[in-house]
């Protein structure tokens, strides 16, 4: 063993409730940076994977990232001629050849897709109201791109297929309307279409406000319901690897024209105040390690002050300056590795704890456990963070040392 | 040198050779402290020591006999004026490069024994052959063991320094200061905190390093006894040699 570690050593055993102390402190700041950044970190990919699920991968809409430029503009491109008061040509609303489009998208590697008529209708039952949002699917391409299906109660999409009257309701909206299956409501549309439409299935989300308003339907019913025969106006995408989505997306929009939002692009501000999230944990939790590295630098500095005496003796054997530093240097450095490693024990017994914590926010309906993250670059961060705070803690006061003149100390002990 | 003047040493087995390498030299040395009051430890000392002397300085208190000591040992650095060691001038050496010629060339012994408290007798001798590195580790214990049992303290070597006695301390650093097998060890008052026993055991062992073993000791004391087993005394005034200067 190299003969500075072993100083090392001896020096931190010779002073063993100090060093302990600042052990313990080190121990306990990483145990509480692993607890809190599997917590953090783990209720992140825990929503994350909530949106991934319960969101579209990708929704191709009937709409333009920029308005079509209108005819007359068109004709004198880049004229003087100033256009004005033009009335705007009426679009369609829908997807253009959204069969072609469909084909096209399903196409692509790894990539599913179900076409949706979006609109909104009022259900009416028993003399009360409710405007609801009402989704024409075709049920064995909806299944496919969507987890909807499993969160049903009673009923299925598949109803749907056999039963061109049949409607599906959340359980929000059951229990509000009283509803219960083979209820008949009638749906009045905005164009004043009006059918009576039998409940065939009950979905829960856990999400209030879905469960409450919305509605699936045959995509043929809603078209009629809605007066737009034959036509789309949402592709719903899921891709194998929802990680992908943007890169799809932008694919897909550049080859079909209309706007394809993957779900990146649609919680970009929630992954931006995750992000924020994280800096602000992963700041707090490291201040309680440079707190703990305020412990290391107090039992570095006692045991130089204490020992000086042997610092200048074992300069003036022969050792440099780089050595008596290396010997403090090291004192940290052990402590510091050490601590972390206790600390990684102590951490992982607590996530370990917290993953058996059961509760019930508010707003889901479901017992949760706490969701820890295992993830490994929690464990190197916070082991590398350690140690180096310790590193930089054991510094001044072994630089101190290495300074030690012994001549200065000689005289004052003869 | 005069037969008289070494006249009070014990018999030698060896007599030191008049054409003797010259081992150590202060050429006009001076040490000055800087400051508001600037003090001047060393004054102007030019000194040749050669191989096998046993040199003993004297002088009264304060008068900067540890100061020429630290010097010659390169603890300390001149403010003018060179240290030559083994025929190197050592004024052109940096602290690590210092430090490194300390460890190979000299060993010291103090007034107070200064071994590491936390180990052992036999680590502490061991420690200057670990920081070298040129022996194996089981050679090294050989050789720090041989040294504890030619110094008589060989049953002491798992104790620690605490459990010795005064003169078995600074024994057990004398076997240190040895452990590289150094050209000169350097002494600052050895015997100054020993009983009469203990202090003549201990100038018994230094003279013997120099007649027996051929090392060159240069010590500071105040002992008369010591002295006068010297082969050579240099008297230290106001930093300076004073050829007339007697205790
Ligand atoms: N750092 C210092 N500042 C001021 N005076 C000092 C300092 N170190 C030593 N001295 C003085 O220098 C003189 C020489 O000291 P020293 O070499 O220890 O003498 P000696 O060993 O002969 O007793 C003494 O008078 C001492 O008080
Ligand atoms: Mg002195």
């Amino acid at each position: 063993m190299a003969i500075q570690l072993d100083i090392a050593i001896t020096h931190l055993t010779s002073r063993k409730r100090q060093t302990l102390v600042s052990l313990v402190g080190v121990v306990l700041g990483v145990a509480f940076f692993l607890a809190v950044s599997s917590l953090m970190r783990g209720s992140e990919k825990d929503f994350i994977e909530r949106l991934v699920d319960n969101s579209p991968h990708i929704t191709v809409s009937d709409e333009f990232r920029t308005a079509g430029r209108q005819p007359a503009a068109l004709a004198w491109p880049d004229g003087a001629v100033r256009i004005s008061n033009v009335k705007p040509q009426t679009e369609t609303r829908g997807i253009r050849g959204w069969r072609q489009k469909l084909e096209y998208v399903e196409a692509l590697p790894g990539v599913r897709a179900a076409p949706v008529l979006m609109g909104s209708a009022v259900l009416t039952f028993a003399g009360r109201e409710e405007g609801v949002s009402l989704s024409g699917v075709v049920p064995a391409m909806m299944k496919e791109v969507s987890t909807i299906e499993d969160r049903f109660v009673e009923g299925s999409l598949d109803t749907l297929a056999a039963n061109p009257n049949g409607i599906v309701i959340g359980q929000g909206l059951a229990d509000k309307f009283d509803l219960d299956m083979g209820s008949t409501v009638s749906v009045v549309s905005a164009t004043g279409v009006t059918r009576a439409m039998k409940v065939v299935g009950i979905f829960r989300t856990g999400n209030a406000a879905y469960d409450e308003s919305q509605t699936f339907a045959a995509l043929k019913r809603v078209q009629v319901l809605l007066d737009r025969p034959n036509r789309v106006n949402r592709l719903i995408v899921q891709l194998d690897d929802p990680h992908r989505a943007r890169d799809v997306a932008t694919e897909v929009e550049r080859t079909i024209g209309y706007k394809s939002v993957s779900w990146i692009e649609a919680t970009e501000d929630i992954q931006s105040v995750l992000q924020v999230r994280n800096v602000i944990m992963y700041s707090v939790v490291s201040a309680i390690l440079v707190v703990a590295s305020f412990g290391i630098y107090n039992t570095i500095s006692t045991i130089v002050m204490e020992k000086t005496r042997d610092i200048a003796i074992l300069k003036s054997m022969g050792f440099r300056a780089a050595d008596v530093q290396r010997v403090f240097l090291y004192e940290g450095l052990i402590v510091g590795a050490i601590g972390s490693f206790a600390g990684l024990l102590a951490g992982m017994a607590i996530m370990k704890g917290l993953e058996q914590v059961a509760l019930k926010p508010p707003g889901v309906n479901d017992v949760i456990h706490l969701p820890v993250w295992w993830g490994a670059d929690q464990f190197v961060l916070a082991t590398a963070f350690a140690v180096l705070s310790s590193l930089a803690a054991a510094w001044l006061p072994a630089r101190k040392a290495g300074r030690v003149h012994p001549v200065d100390i000689l005289r004052g002990a003869s | 040198m005069t037969g008289e003047e070494r006249a009070g040493a014990p018999t030698r087995t060896t007599p030191l050779a008049a054409d003797a390498p010259v081992v150590l030299r202060a050429e006009n040395v001076v040490r000055r402290l800087e400051g508001e009051v600037p003090v001047t430890l060393v004054d102007g000392v030019t000194l040749d020591i050669r191989r096998g002397e046993f040199v003993a300085i004297m002088g009264p208190s304060g008068s900067g006999k540890s100061s020429l000591l630290y010097l010659l040992g390169l603890l300390d650095v001149p403010s003018e004026g060179r240290v030559w060691l083994d025929g190197e001038d050592t004024s052109r050496y940096g602290e690590d490069e210092l430090a490194n010629r300390r460890l190979e060339k000299l060993g010291f012994v103090f007034q107070f024994h200064f071994l590491l408290a936390e180990f052992t007798v036999l680590d502490n001798v061991r420690l200057p052959m670990r920081r070298l590195g040129r022996r194996a580790p089981d050679e090294a214990e050989a050789r720090a063991r041989e040294l504890l049992g030619h110094f008589g303290v060989a049953e002491q070597a798992h104790k620690r320094p605490s459990q010795l006695s005064g003169g078995q301390r600074q024994r057990v650093a004398i076997a240190r200061a040895l452990a590289n097998d150094p050209l000169v060890v350097l002494a600052d008052e050895p015997t100054g905190n020993l009983d009469s026993v203990s202090s003549a055991n201990v100038r018994r062992i230094l003279h013997d390093l120099t007649h027996e073993f051929g090392k060159t000791v240069v010590a500071v004391t105040h002992d008369g006894a010591f002295a006068a087993a010297a082969d050579r005394r240099i008297g230290i005034v106001d930093g300076r040699i004073d050829e007339s200067w007697r205790p």
